[in-house]
């Protein structure tokens, strides 16, 4: 994974990593959102997804860096996005969080409503909830987390959601 | 891989050939120009051809949404031809599917130009 939180090298060490755990620190850059990308469909893979889940799950992480660098921190250098993939029992469980001043779910409007289907953003979230067996949003005024769940053997009940 | 496009003329429709990846940033900057560009030289009939396109985000889905209302409120036509299924089901799951005209034969989508 490149791009990481310093700058000083290209592939950073992750912060922790264990078998089952791994995390990032990031700037506040488009190269995060493609390397959160890329890093996530690897991960995918490595625990055993399907291709169209790890496609799925790329892209989720994918939403959710957009968000974090884009509405989150705002490309603020200051700012920085962590990302940590965590394999728990059947679950990939992945954490997004950034230092904006906090996504309010409950403000995001329904993408498909008539009124919004010709709206030029505003899908992120949707895609994510679409692709996740689980997604649960925490905002907060040091920033928003957003973590992902997706089971690994199969066990989706599809388009859970929680929202805190 | 970088978002390429490249335009082709079939009777007085614009073929857009795309391919790549159509995602915040780069791909969508390239999709949007090329469409503002045909739109400045009056070339108001336009068929994307995505067949070639092997990602889109969020934002590239925005970038198609507003090609089409932009090219729309000149008076022109907006359509897309070839969707991958990874596209297809993009669109289905946004329900843009039915808000686009998508056709997946060139020359049917040429001939369905007003």
């Amino acid at each position: 994974m490149t791009g990481g939180c310093c700058g000083d090298e290209d592939i950073p060490k992750p912060f922790a990593m264990t078998d089952l755990r791994v995390s990032y620190t990031l700037d506040s850059t488009l190269e995060t959102v493609d390397n959160a990308e890329q890093t996530a469909g690897r991960i995918a893979a490595e625990t055993g997804f399907d291709e169209d889940e790890i496609i799925q799950i790329s892209m989720a992480v994918r939403e959710a860096a957009v968000n974090a660098v884009l509405h989150g921190n705002a490309y603020d250098p200051g700012k920085k996005v962590r990302l940590e993939f965590e394999r728990t029992g059947d679950d990939l469980v992945i954490t997004i969080r950034d230092q904006g001043k906090g996504l309010d779910p409950a403000k995001i409007p329904n993408p498909l409503e008539p009124e919004n289907l010709l709206k030029t953003s505003g899908r992120g979230i949707f895609l994510i909830r679409s692709f996740m067996d689980e997604v649960q949003i925490h905002p907060s005024q040091t920033g928003t987390e957003i973590k992902l769940v997706k089971h690994v053997r199969g066990s989706a009940t599809g388009g859970k959601e929680d929202s805190q | 891989m970088t978002m390429k496009a490249s335009s082709r003329q079939v009777d007085g429709v614009t073929i857009v050939d795309c391919s790549g990846r159509i995602t915040l940033g780069e791909g969508s900057v390239i999709l949007r120009d090329t469409v503002r560009d045909l739109l400045s030289k009056g070339q108001k009939k336009i068929l994307l051809n995505l067949g070639e396109v092997t990602y889109i985000d969020s934002s590239g889905i925005g970038e198609l949404v507003s090609a089409f209302t932009t090219v729309r409120n000149q008076g022109g036509e907006l359509k897309l031809l070839n969707l991958t299924k990874k596209v297809h089901d993009l669109l289905q799951i946004t329900k843009l599917y039915t808000v686009f005209d998508v056709k997946d034969d060139e020359a049917v989508a040429v001939k369905a130009f007003r």
